[in-house]
């Protein structure tokens, strides 16, 4: 039962009736609206719109005959809606008095232009900037609560640290050791490959040994950390946010960045460097285990060729990073949740964003790092 | 649509024995109801006592552990995929905060049931959502705002108007003046009384608000002892039951009465 609607024009004793039959629903509202606009309107006339073969009528169907109404109406003909079934006059007043209005024409950006994209990327490098001068003066006033910690030692939320340690850095444990693991595994068999073509297979021990090291393992640990406990800073802090928690525990005279941001930075900060520890020995236990299989180097010949390799240096030029990158992924995970708005919609988008921002971060501040070790020659 | 109106049964919601329980605790324990074609239905009760499981139940959102629910002649509890999406052209749902797509202008949202299977040209989808924004008394320029920035009386009315959408038959409304302030609240009863009135609509309401079931309720449904007690309003006034007794003649319930009289 496909209903039907449709309005037929004809003359008749000098004026002009449209007839309106059917069901004007809107199921029928795309088939009217092709007939109402194919319909060649009258001008200066006297029209009669006669609405009594209308069987059932819904608002979609109200506004059509209103904006042909409307339409007739402003090309200077006199319009009469007449014969209107009286069930439907209370619908058709309704919609009459407060819907009849146009939709106001969408503010299109101009997107597809070289001048809208130069405007874009402009308006997107300011973002960028404002934004990073927000994160710095984030930073600038988690320093200072930290200050009136250290004055009343008692206000720092023991307990919360505590959890949060076991949280971020206990938790991760498993995730993170597995990953370094294979991470070794791979790059002893990769390195292998290459270095057997000179004979040099030993010296994937020095390969795996200083890349692990200096640079794998804390990065590979801060990344997962930025996906797995920055992105869930943004997201629990964001929705305390929409539920307006953060703004209870500031009427409650607490101070949301001691209560919240701090637990997660000190939290995060002491427990990292242990994981990158973690990371360091589970990295080498990978390498080591697919060296001895892949290379017949024993376990005995490994630690002796590794610490001909590497020293104590190598090892704390990696962890003294993982503090830094700490600070950076507990940051922006807070700054990013503190900046959620009333939306559940915010919640996800600067999660997502907090991720990027961080893992940017990290590498970038890695970066730093390798420069400034070269200038003073570690 | 026209057929199950021609039929004799004028009852569009018919619930019988139905029981809803999580795990060992007993919410509603073999609840018959009846709605009938242009009625509004309040259902109220204490805290607790299953109005909006009772919403959700009808509506499908929730599995009751036994009884039956006939929406329009219309088994609700078995029926296929496709049955069900027919069925739910005929029923608008409002949440409790409009429950709108934060992601979508108000326009947008309204639009979305309008997407599926009517295939309307665009222009003629944003004239019905601006006509829809117009009837539920909101501003014209509020089409291209996102829900956030709206208030929460205007959250509400847009999410009547993605409700009304498609031009329902049953509109469910969960507590829809909850959070707003007197005068919003009772510019919201009217408007649900106007669109009533104008449109045919049947109104299944959960409320906690005196003053709309005072104002636009014809019948008013108890939740009790996890049962239902229907009944017009004068009814319940005389009802002897405590619980009954003291929600209407409690201090509120006295204030909406002598208002409304």
């Amino acid at each position: 039962m496909a209903p039907a609607a449709t309005i037929l024009a004809s003359e008749e004793h000098g004026e002009t009736v449209l007839r309106a039959q059917g069901e004007w629903l809107v199921v029928c509202a795309a088939e009217l609206d092709r007939s109402l606009h194919s319909l060649k309107l009258p001008q200066g006339r006297h029209v009669t719109v006669d609405l009594s073969g209308v069987d059932r009528l819904d608002s979609a169907g109200a506004w059509l005959l209103l904006r042909t109404e409307h339409e007739l109406a402003a090309r200077g003909n006199e319009v009469e809606l007449s014969n209107l079934q009286p069930r439907f006059a209370p619908l058709l007043e309704q919609v009459r008095s407060r819907g009849v209005t146009e939709p106001l024409p969408h503010p299109v950006p101009p997107h597809h232009t070289l001048v809208g994209f130069l405007e874009r990327l402009g308006r997107i490098t300011i973002i960028l900037l404002n934004r990073l001068y927000d994160i710095l003066g984030f930073t600038g006033l988690v320093t200072v609560t930290i200050a009136k910690l250290v004055k009343r030692p008692r206000r720092l939320r023991l307990i919360a640290t505590l959890v949060q340690m076991e949280v971020v850095g206990l938790d991760a444990m498993p995730i993170v050791g597995l990953l370094s693991f294979l991470i070794g595994v791979v790059m002893a068999y990769q390195g292998a490959d290459q270095l057997r073509r000179f004979g040099a297979e030993i010296y994937t021990v020095n390969l795996l040994g200083i890349s692990i090291l200096r640079e794998l393992g804390v990065l590979l640990s801060a990344i997962i950390i930025a996906g797995r406990s920055g992105s869930a800073f943004t997201a629990q802090i964001g929705t305390m946010q929409v539920n307006e928690e953060i703004d209870a525990l500031r009427t409650l005279g607490l101070d949301p960045i001691e209560v919240l941001v701090l637990p997660r930075l000190f939290g995060l900060g002491l427990t990292l460097p242990l994981l990158v520890f973690f990371a360091d020995f589970m990295g080498l236990l990978g390498g080591g285990l697919m060296s001895w299989v892949a290379l017949d180097i024993n376990i005995p010949n490994f630690l002796t060729q590794l610490q001909s390799a590497v020293t104590l240096t190598t090892l704390w030029v990696g962890v003294v990073k993982a503090p830094f990158f700490a600070a950076i992924i507990a940051l922006v995970g807070c700054y990013e949740g503190l900046n959620v708005t009333r939306s559940a919609e915010s919640v996800g988008r600067l999660t997502t964003q907090s991720v990027v921002e961080s893992i940017f971060f990290v590498i970038v501040t890695d970066a730093a790092f390798s420069i400034i070790f070269s200038l003073v020659k570690i | 649509m026209a057929d199950a109106a021609d039929t004799d049964n004028d009852c569009v919601i018919r619930i019988r024995n139905l029981v809803n329980a999580f795990g060992s605790q007993v919410i509603h324990d073999g609840v018959d109801l009846d709605v009938r074609r242009g009625e509004v239905i309040g259902i109220v009760g204490g805290s607790g006592t299953g109005k909006s499981v009772m919403l959700r139940t009808v509506v499908g959102l929730n599995q009751p552990r036994s009884g039956g629910i006939e929406v329009l002649g219309r088994d609700v509890l078995h029926m296929t995929e496709d049955e069900r999406h027919e069925l739910e052209t005929h029923w608008g749902v409002l949440f409790q905060d409009g429950a709108l797509f934060s992601s979508l202008t108000v326009a947008q949202n309204i639009e979305v049931p309008l997407k599926e299977d009517l295939h309307l040209s665009e222009r003629l989808m944003a004239e019905i959502a601006a006509c829809k924004i117009g009837m539920v008394g909101l501003p014209a320029d509020a089409a291209d705002k996102f829900p956030s920035q709206l208030s929460g009386g205007m959250r509400k009315r847009a999410g009547l108007a993605r409700a009304l959408a498609l031009d329902p038959e049953i509109l469910f409304l969960d507590e829809p003046t909850a959070g707003l302030d007197p005068i919003g609240a009772a510019a919201f009863d009217q408007l649900i009384k106007d669109l009533q009135s104008s449109l045919g609509l049947t109104v299944f309401l959960v409320t906690h608000d005196l003053d709309s079931l005072f104002a636009i309720c014809d019948r008013v449904a108890v939740l009790v002892d996890k049962k239902i007690r229907v009944a017009t309003l004068e009814e319940h006034l005389r009802d002897n039951h405590p619980w009954v007794h003291d929600y209407f003649h409690g201090p509120r319930g006295r204030a909406a009465q002598t208002a409304a009289h």
